[in-house]
Parts: C-alpha cells; structure tokens; sequence
C-alpha cells in the first residue's frame, strides 16, 4: 500500500480532517479504511461516502482513506479486501446484494462467506419503467406482453445475473413462463440504460427506484411497478399487489475483514448504530431517497445466508450459476 | 436561443467572481497534473476531492470540479506526445503521430498544436453545451445498439490506416488486440470468459495498459535490446513555436475534429474514442499529397492536430446528457452527479429549472477554464519539450519508471504490473518483426463495444440480422462505412486510370 493514489487520498483526507475538525462528539476511531469494490459514483460508493459525511461530522471518526477497486459488480474488490485486510480491526467494505449475485454467477473461489458481516444500512425496491411513448399502459399491460411473447419484450438493466436480471426472470416464473425465455438486454453503467429507455430501444427497464426516479418525475419515463414489500409512491402499485408474488430489493451494507477479533467487531457494530441514531443519517436517507434497513449481529446474518440462498436458486433457474 | 444568452450572462456575473476565479483556477492546475502523471484520471481526483462539498458552497466546488475535469484533458496529450505514454483512452490516437514528431525534433509544435486544439475544441463543445444541448441529446436517444454497432464497423474502417506495410502482420496486430478485448466477465450473461481464475483479470484488461506497454515499454526494452556502446545521442529539440506552416496545416483538423468529436460526447455510449479514430482516418486521407509521406514516418502534425480536438470536443460533449438528462455516461459524469447529490440536489432533466444558476454559472465557468488552460499550458509547452533533451538511456529509465508508476495508479494492483512488462515484452519482438503495434490497440478498444451492441441489438431484433439494414440510420452509417474504406482507392484508380 503505497503510491500517490494513496499519498494524495491521505492528503485530501488531511485537508478534509482540517476543514471538518470544530465538530465535538467523542471519537470512536481515529482513521477508518473504507473499502469500495465499485468505482467512484455508483451506490456502493454513494454509501461508503454518506457515512463519512455523517461520521465526521458528528467527530465520530477522525480521518477516512477511501479505496475504489471496482469491476464485475465487486468479484474484483472483494479477494483483494479479503486478502490485504484480514485480521484489521480498522477497516470496513461496503457492499450488497449485486455481489451476492455476482460472486455466484462469476463463480469466485471468495464469497460473501469469508466477511464479517456489521450492518445492513439501506434498502431500495426496483421500478419497472416502460418508455413515455409506449403503448404499454400499465403493469397489466406488461404482463401481458411478456406472457404472449417473451422474446419480443426487451427489458434493458443491469449487468447480466443483477438485481434487475433477477426481479425479471422471478416476474417471468410467476407469470408460469421460464426465466430464460426472457429478452434481457444488459447496459453497462446506469446512462446507457437509461439512454436505451429514454429513446425507446427496449420495450422496458427495470433498476433501482433512485436511478429512475427523476426521469419518472420529469415525465420521460412511465413507472408501472415497484418491487418493494410496500408502496414507494402511493400513486405506483407493488408487483405483489398487481398479482405477480415478487417481492426483490436491493440492500446494502458494510462488512468487516474476515479474522477480526470479536471486540474489534462489536466496536464496529457500535459505530454503525452510533452513525445510524443521529439526525443528520435520517436527514440523508430522506435526501438520498434510501429506505432505512438497519440490521445487526445474528439476525443480518441470518438474513445474508438467506438471501445467498434464494439468489442462488433463482440464477440456477436462469442458468447462470 | 435568447434563454440561453440570458443564461450565460447570468452564468459569468456569477462565476467571475474572485473566489469563483481561484477554484477554476485551481482546478486546472489541479486537472492538468493529473491529466499528465498516467492512472490518476479526473473522476478519480474529483472522488478524493468530494469531502469539499461538506463546506464549500455548490458553486465553488463545481468551478473545481469542471476545472479538473478539462485540465485533465489538456493534459493528457502531453504524456503521449513527449513520452509515447497515453495517460487515458482518449489520448492514445494523439501519441501515434504526437510521439514520432517529439523523436523528429517537432516537440514543441506537436504540443503546441495540441494545446490550441484542445482550447478551440473545448470552446466549440462548451458553445454546443450552451445552445444545442438539449436539441442534441433528444437525437442522440434515437440512437440505439444497432447503430451504435454500424458506428463501430465505421471505426474498424480506420485500421486499414495503421495497418502498416504489410496487411497479414497488421490483421495479425488486430486479431490479438481483439483477443485481448475478450477478456473478462461479459456484460450479456455474466459469465468470465478467458481470466485464467486470476480475480483481477474478471473486469478486463486496461486499454491504457495495453497502450502504454506497447508503445513505451516496448519501445524501451526493444532499443535496450538493439543498444549499441556509441556515444549516446541527445536528441533535437527544434523549434518551440509553430510555424506559419504549421497553423495552416493545424486549422481544418482543429475544427474538423471538434465538430466530429462533440457529437460522440453527447451520445450516451459514445466515448472519446471513436472520434479520434475517425479523426485520424479523415486527416489521414484529406491530407496534401506532399504531406502525406509523414504520416508514420516524421510524424505529421495533421495527426496530432485532428484527434486531440476531437478528444476534448468529445469530453465538452459528455457533459450534456449530465446536465440535461442527469444520465451519468462516463465515470467523471457519474461521479459529479453524485457530488450534485450531496447538496441534495437530484441531477435529472429539471436541473436546468430548478437549479439554473448553478448550471449556468458552470457553464460559464468552462469556458473561463478553457482560456485559462490555454494561457497555463502554452507556456509550459518550452519547458515540457526540453524533457527531450535528456540523454537517450536515461529518458528511457524514465520513461520504464513513469509507466511502471502510472499503470501501478490504476488500480493499486501487481497483477497489472506483470501485465505491463509481458505485453512490453510482446511489444518489443512485434517491433522487432515489424508488426504495427496500433492495430492492437483499437481492436482492443472497438472489439468489446461493438459485440456489446452487436449482442443488444440481435436481443432486441430477437435475433434478427436485417436490423442492422433495415434501421435508416444504421444503414447509412454502414454505407458510410463502405464508401470510406472502398472510395479513396475507386478515387486513385478513377484518376490514374
């Protein structure tokens, strides 16, 4: 660990230590390495760098060194956080359910098995977008075309085996159709999808609510579903209430290296549930338009190996895993 | 039209305030740095300097942040033209004919020429910004996969100009490229194709990489290989200015290039690669007949002139689908809307409304950081060039050392080290047996984007091949496509013959 990367991040945190010494609360840490297996933008890294705004703030950390290692929806990240940081008491990655998808299609020698998990943070449902223009008037009006022709129904998203691949193919079994006759057209990166749906070249788009949600407002795009267990929107009806029992969000969280002791872990959970008690964490939930999906200890576990679980049977049906 | 002159005005009271002048300033300072040390890019510097938007207001921090972002543009012609060493994707046609006119003791004007062409480029780009934005963006949505793929055959066209000598080495050159380009995840199924279960090979090789350890390190070891004990000798460094002939001949691919670069910026799968290909291929053919001995050869400064325009022109350009759209479609994008954010403003195609001072005041400050770069590069271009005088064997230890450095900046991986010198290695015995190191280069860069496109638009088509000439646009393209690579020899035969 060395070159200017790391020289200029330490500078920068330098800098960003100065401006934001006058806050006063106690400290828990002195420095804490956040670790980001995306590149700088994305929702990973909008995480990692909403806890260091709120923690600094509060004074509750004193410097954060970020690392973007990104690629392959964090298969490249993670062996390398795995590796560098075991057994560091000082560290944290920030990840969520894209990876449990993608350490199972990439079929990665390290999974999500070799973290210690500290805290789920946020959730965010999906949306099901036609294009303005489109005839499809409603989430009826989807399932319908996907029942009567699957292949001939384009459905832009994610990275192949994603989220979105994933709420489509469980839309497709509900509707008694396979998964794999799905017409999934896969977009690096959320502009060109969005320029995909955007200029009607697919019939739909499926992502996450935030990624949509402006172009929903402005009116360019028409939201038919979300995938959520409730309403995002009063005026957009849950795939579950519209009659296709799916129900798929995308979480994240942040985990510590494998080999940590428990006490340095327990200090970990603490700061997490510290950062997420302060007003200044609702504030950015409200700004940020992340629903709050704070889970510690035994039961976000439990809930991971769940969630590895169901994932890995969905991709098999696919077949992608 | 009269909105957007209001707008501006309101945009330079706004940004030409004393506070508003230092970030910019900064910024470019900052942003050339960086454009010139390989590995460090702007979105990866905008990222470190994020924590600012904790205390400095929205405006300041976004003067920053464009100033980073097209300093970082000026100044990634200077690695690839002095040192043969790309510091990103964009500026790797730039070192083709850039790098052979340092080594001919044209220095000065290759970076002189770059520079004047970044600045006519950027302002032609940011007055696309001002005014056609928005009318841009909507034609640039009706473009989908399949004409993204016809626009990409079009690219391939520009091979045939770099294939060197002999066609079956240069093939050869561009069918490893393409291999090269396979590796990886593939986007359409997820499933890692030839990464040899290393972890780090899943998200692909780095064109960058590529670039720099063919034609630096390559070049390196090839001329340690060939070293003979003679006197080591120091080369020219020439003139610093550009001549009366250089400006003419600098003039059309200035403009040609920013009128082709600026459009591929504002498509949302664009790039700034794909123009300067195209560039060069115009410059290539449209270049006087006495000129055209130097290209690959002394190097001509048509060649550096054309694709450096069209690099910024495309950069300008990238920023519109940001601003009118909120469509993050390259990482500096991405990386700024996320700083828009912070301040709780959600980037979408109201942001003109509802924020359009702010967006204003951006605007205007681009073209303040535009006249600023170019009055802080021009200067710079005497000292840069005096680099060269630097005795051969340790220029090139520098050059080992700066690439090795660089490439370790992408990504903090060792893996990308073994990377460089195997491909450098690879390089060196292509150079010794002749085979044109460009070919591998753009196939590694076209390869993988036109199967992405090729693949999303038979999904769509349900795999249906007539797509591709059944859409108009599409069908033009490929025609075009035709033309360029059959029309200048039709054009030969039908003036010889």
């Amino acid at each position: 660990m060395s070159g200017r990367r790391h020289l200029l991040a330490a500078t920068a945190g330098l800098l960003a230590a100065a401006i934001a010494g006058d806050a006063g609360a106690q400290q828990r840490l002195a420095s804490l390495y956040m670790f980001i297996p995306a590149g700088p933008g994305g929702g990973w890294d909008g995480l990692g760098r909403a806890i260091e705004q709120v923690a600094r703030q509060a004074g509750l950390v004193g410097s954060f060194q970020f690392e973007n290692v990104g690629g392959a929806g964090g298969s490249v990240g993670l062996p390398r956080f795995v590796g560098q940081r075991r057994g560091r008491p000082d560290a944290l990655m920030v990840t969520g359910s894209i990876m449990v998808g993608a350490t199972l299609t990439n079929k990665t020698p390290v999974g999500m098995k070799d973290l210690t998990p500290v805290a789920r943070m946020t959730e965010e449902a999906g949306v099901v977008v036609v294009p303005a223009s489109s005839e499809i008037k409603d989430i009826k009006g989807l399932f319908d075309a996907l029942k009567a022709n699957p292949g001939g129904t384009s459905v832009a998203g994610g990275s192949a085996g994603g989220t979105d691949h994933i709420t489509l193919g469980l839309i497709l079994k509900a509707l008694g159709r396979s998964a794999k006759e799905g017409s999934y057209v896969a977009f690096a990166g959320g502009g060109p999808a969005q320029a995909a749906i955007l200029g009607a070249q697919v019939k739909a788009g499926i992502s996450g609510y935030s990624e949509f949600a402006e172009q929903i407002k402005s009116g360019r795009m028409r939201a038919l579903a979300t995938t959520g267990g409730q309403r995002l929107d009063p005026s957009i009806p849950t795939l579950k209430e519209s009659g296709v029992d799916v129900v798929m969000t995308n979480w994240r969280g942040v985990f510590a290296p494998p080999g940590i002791r428990p006490d340095a872990r327990d200090k970990l959970v603490a700061l997490m549930t510290e950062i997420h008690a302060l007003p200044a964490w609702t504030e950015m939930l409200k700004t940020r338009e992340w629903a709050d999906a704070f889970l510690t200890g035994e039961a976000f576990s439990a809930f991971l190996a769940q969630d590895v679980t169901q994932t890995e049977a969905v991709l098999k049906e696919i077949g992608l895993a | 039209m009269m909105d957007s002159i209001a707008g501006l005005q309101l945009g330079f009271a706004n940004a030409l305030t004393l506070g508003n002048l230092g970030w910019a300033l900064l910024g470019c300072f900052l942003g050339t740095a960086i454009g010139v040390l390989p590995g460090i890019g702007p979105a990866l510097t905008i990222a470190l300097l994020l924590p600012i938007t904790f205390k400095v207001e929205a405006t300041g921090a976004f003067i920053l942040f464009c100033g980073v972002f097209y300093g970082a543009m000026y100044g990634g012609s200077t690695t690839s033209i002095l040192l043969n060493t790309p510091g990103e994707s964009g500026s790797i046609i730039t070192a083709l004919e850039g790098a052979k006119m340092a080594r001919n003791g044209r220095a000065g004007p290759a970076l002189a020429t770059a520079a004047i062409g970044s600045f006519i480029a950027g302002t032609i780009g940011t007055l696309g910004i001002s005014f056609l934005g928005p009318v841009v963006v909507d034609l640039a949505l009706r473009l989908g996969p399949a004409e993204y793929f016809s626009l990409m055959v079009l690219c391939f066209v520009t091979v045939s100009a770099v294939l060197g000598g002999s066609a079956l080495r240069g093939l050869t050159s561009l069918f490893f490229g393409l291999l090269l380009g396979l590796v990886g995840i593939d986007l359409q199924t997820g499933q890692p194709r030839m990464t040899l279960g290393v972890p780090e090979l899943l998200d692909g090789v780095n064109v960058v990489l590529v670039a720099v350890a063919l034609f630096a390190v390559g070049e390196t070891l090839y001329m340690a290989w060939r070293h003979t004990n003679e006197a080591p000798q120091v080369r020219q460094v020439g003139s610093i200015m550009m001549s009366r002939e250089d400006w003419r001949r600098s003039i059309g691919p200035w403009f040609r290039g920013s009128l082709l670069g600026f459009p591929f910026g504002v498509m949302p799968a664009g790039g700034t690669e794909m123009p300067t290909m195209l560039s060069y291929y115009a410059e290539r053919k449209l270049v006087k007949p006495e000129h055209a001995k130097e290209f690959g050869t002394t190097g001509a400064i048509e060649g550096v002139a054309g694709p450096e325009a069209a690099n910024n022109a495309a950069a300008a350009g990238i920023l519109v689908p940001m601003l009118t759209l909120g469509l993050p479609t390259s990482a500096t994008a991405a990386i700024m809307l996320s700083a828009f954010q912070s301040y709780g403003i959600n980037p979408g195609p109201l942001l003109f409304e509802q924020q359009g001072v702010l967006v204003w005041t951006l605007i205007a400050s681009l073209y303040i950081a535009n006249i600023m770069l170019v009055v802080l590069n021009l200067p710079l271009v005497g000292l840069w060039a005096r680099i060269l005088k630097v005795p051969q064997p340790q220029l090139y230890a520098g050059i080992l050392v700066f690439a090795t450095i660089g490439t370790y900046g992408i990504s903090n991986s060792v893996t990308d080290l073994v990377l460089l010198y195997v491909i450098g290695i690879i390089g060196m015995f292509m150079r010794r047996f002749d085979f044109p190191t460009a070919p591998v280069v753009i196939g590694m860069i076209l390869g993988p984007m036109a199967e992405q496109a090729m693949r999303q638009a038979l999904t769509i088509s349900e795999g249906d091949w007539t797509t591709f000439a059944t859409r108009p646009v599409s069908l033009v393209i490929l025609l075009l496509a035709a033309t360029a690579l059959v029309g200048p020899r039709l054009y030969r035969a039908i003036r010889s013959g």
